[in-house]
């Protein structure tokens, strides 16, 4: 039995990437919108531009689908340079944010209209037709109007009319926003399910960081029209490469101070008068009295009432704050250097046994490899 | 229901009983009735003094004779048409100028809107008469279209508008623009513009996008615009009397001439009688667009 092989086209220095961004830059007037971009995007890849409103994700998305041109810089799809290329004459096809549904026509016939306009013959475009209200299993609403239907439903119906053309690469504008959280979470497997059935690349926008760890192969953290990182899910999360990208991905502490070289890979952290330092590796090479910022999540950070022993670093502090969120709790817990740090647990006993309260002194403790340590 | 729901109803109803329905029964009576040498020129008039039996003989000597008038006249059914036709040309020739500067006033800037908006209402200020009476400086034969047009040298010979159909349309066209622009516009002001850029992803080209996404979605528009336009049009009588000529057969202006020159009200008013009916019909069709739209919009 062989292991299934990984999904990582990005590893491989063979693989050809499906767009390729190439120093570009997006200027409107004298605002900046995109700032000197490469980046490699591979062949069914589902990727993720993610970043908070006004980042530069959208441009970044219209500019795939020609609805912007590049100030400077190439845009290859296929490697071929798109610039000159209308957007009705790409072989890309987008989601729209809004749906963009045409209200006077019927279900069916949006799915239809980029079929009708290849001038296909009318049966190949009803057979292709029924094909993807099965898959977005809108069959029965065919006939109804996009007022008639419900908003999830709109957005399975946007879905199968970007679809419908089997573009090369499917683009995706904060698909899911519009929906509840309920909705959202069942449409993301959804999606994530159509995207490895047609084998299309995509390549969605959101600033909704759950959605992106959710359904992407790799994610890009944007911010002021730059990236700031693009990689895996999980190692956006486990190592982030900034104070940005840690702080913008879930919740995290974050901690200065001076370094100070120990054996190997490992560092001490001087990170308060009197306290000791915090032990922590790095695989960069630092010198001595760095300024660094130490994260580490709050998932990783236990509590116990006795100083552990068998972790590297302990610090006592006093429960300020406890947030229930029922499967877990976050307590803020307060030094005595007045830092406030968040530690979770999941509640796996019931509320009214929980062990500890408001102002109970604790232990907050962690390991040697738990956090990481950043530069900016 | 309760009193207060009844006397809210109650006020408009009031109002079109006072303002429309009596004066149409005067009219539709003087309609029924002879023409005769005497003030007001009609019998019988209705005297309340005689009592019963005077109501009795006033109902008696009612009758329809005025409309088998109008039957055995070609001049009548031929102004209707010729109405209705001009009518129809002039709606068209406004939807073609109009739906252009609608468009361009959706898609200027936000800020640009309200001004454009006020450009268009603004020629209302001023007395219509005013401004018809000056389209005929414009167009006569030494006015100043035909002056520019021979400086220009594109014509030799100064043409001959004023008078004809043509000063009719263009008299029209000109005076009901506003009540075509603002109805479509309202429905292309609404439109999501990535629709369009939904259609181009799809594969259409600008010009496609706009025949198969803008014209269908501002329809709704397109024909409150047309009723609008083509509803008053038809029982126009001071532009086709001053910009058109003799050869310019419309019922408003047989409908003056009745009343104020032959002096016959009965026949008037059969005419206008009958003018009412045809209207009938397209202002059934405008309310019934009106209440789809609605519908479509829920």
């Amino acid at each position: 039995m062989t292991a299934p092989v990984e999904f990582a086209p990005w590893a491989d220095p063979d693989a050809e990437p499906l767009i390729r961004f190439q120093g570009v830059t997006k200027r409107f007037g004298t605002f900046t919108a995109i700032d000197d971009i490469d980046l490699d995007i591979y062949p069914r890849e589902f990727f993720a531009l993610l970043g908070p409103s006004g980042c530069g994700k959208t441009t970044l998305m219209r500019m795939l689908a020609g609805f912007e041109t590049p100030s400077e810089g190439r845009i290859r799809l296929d490697g071929k340079d798109i610039a000159a290329v209308p957007p009705n004459k790409r072989a890309t096809n987008m989601m729209f944010q809004s749906y963009a549904l045409f209200p006077h026509l019927s279900v069916a016939d949006n799915i239809a209209f980029g079929l009708r306009r290849d001038k296909l013959p009318k049966d190949a475009i009803r057979a292709r037709t029924d094909e993807m209200l099965a898959l977005v299993q809108l069959g029965p609403f065919a006939a109804r109007k996009p007022h008639q239907i419900s908003g999830g439903q709109r957005q399975r119906v946007a879905l199968a009319r970007a679809l419908a053309k089997a573009p090369k690469l499917l683009l995706l504008d904060e698909p899911l926003g519009a929906l509840d959280r309920k909705l959202r979470e069942e449409t993301q497997f959804e999606l994530m399910d159509i995207q490895e059935k047609t084998g299309t690349t995509f390549v969605i926008v959101t600033h909704d960081q759950e959605e992106a760890m959710t359904v992407a192969s790799r994610v890009a953290v944007m911010d002021h029209g730059k990236l700031i990182q693009v990689a895996t899910p999980d190692s956006i999360y486990e190592t982030p490469n900034s104070t940005y990208v840690a702080d913008f991905i879930g919740d995290v502490n974050i901690i200065q101070g001076a370094v100070t070289p120990e054996d190997g890979d490992r560092y001490s952290i001087h990170w308060a008068e009197g306290e000791a330092p915090i032990t922590a590796t790095c695989a960069d090479k630092l010198e001595i009295g760095t300024r660094v910022f130490f994260a580490i999540r709050p998932e990783k950070v236990a509590i116990s009432t006795e100083r552990p022993v068998d972790r590297g670093n302990a610090v006592r502090g006093r429960v300020l704050d406890i947030a229930y969120l029922g499967n877990i709790s976050t307590y803020h817990v307060e030094l005595p250097t007045g830092h406030v740090i968040k530690a979770q647990t999941a509640n796996t006993r019931r509320i009214a046994r929980r062990d500890y309260t408001w102002e109970d002194q604790l232990w907050l403790s962690w390991t040697d490899t738990a956090g990481v340590v950043l530069t900016r | 229901m309760d009193i207060r729901r009844i006397a809210l109803i109650l006020v408009p109803y009031l109002w079109l009983l006072a303002l429309f329905l009596v004066p149409f029964l005067i009219v539709l009576k003087i309609a029924l009735s002879d023409t005769a040498l005497a003030i007001p020129p009609y019998t019988p008039t209705l005297d309340f003094g005689a009592g019963w039996a005077g109501l009795k003989a006033f109902f008696a000597d009612l009758d329809i004779e005025n409309f088998a008038f109008l039957t055995t006249d070609d001049l009548y059914w031929r102004a209707y048409l010729s109405s209705v036709k001009i009518a129809a040309i002039s709606t068209l020739l406004t939807l073609i100028v109009g739906y252009p500067f609608a468009y361009a006033m959706a898609r200027a800037d936000e800020t640009w809107r309200p001004t454009l908006l006020m450009l268009v209402i603004l020629p209302f200020w001023t007395s219509f008469l005013i401004r018809v009476y000056s389209w005929m400086g414009i167009l006569s034969q030494e006015g100043y279209l035909n002056q520019l047009l021979l400086w220009t040298g594109l014509i030799s010979e100064p043409l001959t508008i004023l008078n004809t159909n043509w000063a009719v349309y263009i008299g029209i066209v000109y005076t009901y623009l506003p009540f075509m622009v603002l109805p479509i516009y309202a429905t292309l002001e609404r439109m999501d513009v990535s629709l369009l850029e939904a259609a181009e992803d799809l594969g259409c080209s600008k010009i496609s996008a706009f025949w198969l996404i803008t014209v269908p979605l501002s329809k709704a528009g397109i024909i409150a615009g047309s009723f609008l336009v083509f509803i008053p049009t038809i029982g126009e009588f001071v532009i086709p009397s001053l910009l058109g000529g003799s050869r310019t057969l419309m019922i408003g202006k047989v409908l003056w001439e009745e009343f104020f020159s032959n002096r016959d009200w009965p026949v008037a008013s059969a005419v206008a009688v009958i003018l009412l009916l045809i209207l009938v019909i397209p202002i059934i069709l405008f309310q019934r667009n009106e209440q789809k739209q609605r519908e479509a919009e829920g």
